[in-house]
């Protein structure tokens, strides 16, 4: 308990992973201290989303440790992960798509609080979940969408619900994988506007392909290139790091989410 | 004015919400049906009991096909464990106090669900399938090379029940057997009930819509299939014990394909997570079987072949999709 007031949030050691002959990711090594706000970028098929993978507990790592709040958690399955505070969105949505906002985040916060135990119906019980959850997704400006089936909701808001998700997790660790991946450029501010303003306790690891609001948002980017981490530093290290330019940068002019 | 709107919006959700679980005049309906069919058929109540076990049977299956979308086709396994369960007890021990009678029925099928789910529900999809179904062969075969104890094919028939709570003797038009399997239907369904609107009932929903985002957000995915399996496969026993009770036999039928085949069709024609899919599911089933048997065996195999192909070409959602459906047009096309 002591070496949590110290230890960063989150703290990846020589991670590692291999299909077969081919190594998705080699001795990976990140640390992100408490409120942290770092991003991930690289090429295409670099590894990034595996490595999100590999933090969360998807895949389990060929070699290495995953650290939270300086205790290992490598062997933990996922979900007990996400209950000690790692929270994700995806790069596709994973959302339930035929029940409606308020109980998609609904389930999130029933997980959190163990009320998803509970085998009965209670009026007092089942009414502080949905305040919490309502409150949730006020923070996001989507309590208006609250009763409408994920579904039919336009594919931005969607992105939004994806956030309130991890977000109900009150997580300590919170992944985003490409936030804004699949929204018109008009309503990509939204997204980000949220991205920006999230609490500041949260150590926060964002994968981002427009390199606008990696400058914006990141105190601190990792560059991640066939599996393994190229380099590692403040944005105006890495604006100036001539290899990233050349291997990244300079590819990047469409801006293609 | 933003303050007003979410005010207003948090009361609407929190009526929405509550509205899963508050009783809807509708609900009213099966039981004031089977009450009445109770004075209306008075000679065919026996038929009827036979009907109510078979939507107890299938409210089982609701449970985990419905809600937690576990696809087997093995649920006769824990009808038929049930059904031995108060069988053999009867036969051999000479217990035949009903009520008891149901509780060791459920606690033996809801024991053989949650060793059977550790390993099953590791699977999901054909493998699953394959697996449910290899099992309940596996019991019945089981019974039958044990036919010292179970009385193989021939099953053990002639059994006799003491009267239900002490009180109310089985009788020869069925009366007390229609009654005794309507108030266990009952009780059933309200713990169902109570099941699926809870929290709980919620997140096996969650499960059944996206497993992968109820393990990122932290759910103990195989835990709660396990509990919903085992519960599923208590009722189920039950209903396999009220099947015993009513009939005053058991034979290894009860492990047959055609059994788990049968409430799985039930359900799909009623309407999957539902509740009360189960319930007229196994209505409309059973009497349309009674009905088309009576020309010839023949009619009724192709009736419910096509039946079946109606239903999963235009009614995914069963007889009450259609009704829901129905009523949403009639009051205008909200949702």
């Amino acid at each position: 308990m002591i070496a949590s007031m110290t230890a960063p949030a989150l703290e990846i050691r020589g991670l590692a992973r291999n299909f077969g002959a081919l190594a998705v990711a080699r001795h990976i090594d990140l640390v992100l201290e408490r409120g942290a706000r770092h991003a991930l970028i690289g090429p295409n098929g670099a590894g990034k989303t595996t490595l999100v993978n590999l933090i969360t507990g998807v895949l389990k790592p060929s070699a290495g440790r995953v650290l939270l709040d300086g205790d290992d958690v490598t062997g933990l399955p996922q979900a007990a992960r996400a209950r000690r505070g790692i929270a994700r969105t995806f790069q596709i949505n994973q959302l339930f798509r035929g029940l409606t906002v308020l109980e998609n985040v609904c389930l999130a916060v029933a997980e959190r609080t163990g009320a998803a135990r509970r085998m009965f119906p209670s009026v007092r019980r089942d009414a502080a979940m949905i305040d919490e959850a309502l409150a949730q997704l006020d923070g996001l400006r989507l309590a208006g969408d609250a009763l409408v089936p994920v579904r039919e909701l336009p594919y931005g808001r969607q992105r939004l619900v994806e956030i309130a998700l991890a977000l109900a997790q009150r997580p300590r660790v919170l992944l985003l994988d490409e936030p804004a991946a699949g929204v018109p450029s008009a309503e990509s501010h939204l997204i980000l506007d949220v991205v920006a303003s999230l609490d500041p306790d949260i150590a926060v690891l964002i994968i981002e392909h427009d390199m606008d609001v990696v400058f914006r948002f990141a105190r601190r980017i990792s560059v991640l290139v066939a599996g393994a981490v190229m380099t590692e530093g403040t944005p105006e290290e890495i604006r100036a790091d001539p290899r990233v330019r050349a291997v990244y940068l300079g590819e990047s002019g469409d801006r293609h989410g | 004015m933003a303050a007003t709107d979410e005010i207003a919006v948090a009361a609407r959700a929190r009526r929405f919400l509550a509205a899963h679980a508050r009783l809807r005049p509708t609900e009213a309906l099966p039981w004031l049906v089977a009450v009445a069919a109770f004075f209306v058929f008075p000679d065919r109540l026996t038929f009827g009991s036979q009907v109510l076990v078979m939507a107890l049977f299938a409210l089982s299956l609701d449970l985990v096909l419905g809600y937690a979308g576990i696809l087997t086709l093995g649920h006769a396994a824990f009808f038929g464990i049930g059904a031995y369960t108060v069988g053999l007890l009867a036969a051999r021990l000479d217990w035949t106090e009903p009520l008891t009678g149901l509780l060791a029925a459920a606690t033996c099928a809801g024991f053989a669900g949650a060793l059977s789910g550790v390993v099953l529900l590791r699977y999901r999809g054909l493998t699953l399938l394959v697996l449910t179904l290899s099992t309940t062969f596996i019991l019945q075969e089981f019974g039958n090379v044990f036919d010292r104890v179970t009385g193989g094919y021939d099953g053990l028939p002639g059994l006799s029940f003491s009267p239900v709570l002490g009180v109310f003797d089985y009788d020869l038009f069925g009366r007390t057997a229609y009654l005794y399997a309507l108030a266990v239907l009952f009780v059933c369904f309200c713990l169902a009930r109570a099941i699926v609107v809870s929290p709980f009932g919620r997140s096996l929903v969650g499960i059944r819509e996206n497993t992968a985002r109820m393990h990122s957000i932290g759910a103990p995915v195989h835990g709660r299939l396990l509990v919903a399996y085992t519960v599923s496969a208590a009722l189920a026993g039950v209903a396999g014990a009220l099947h015993a009770h009513t009939n005053a036999f058991v034979t290894l039928s009860v492990f047959d394909f055609e059994n788990s085949a049968g409430v799985l069709v039930m359900l799909i024609l009623g309407g999957t997570g539902r509740l009360y899919g189960a319930f007229w599911g196994a209505v409309v089933y059973m009497v349309l079987q009674d009905s088309l048997a009576k020309f010839s065996p023949a009619f009724w195999q192709a009736g419910v072949g096509l039946l079946l192909i109606v239903t999963v070409l235009f009614a995914r959602a069963g007889i009450l999709g259609l009704v829901e459906a129905a009523g949403r047009r009639l009051r205008g096309g909200g949702p």
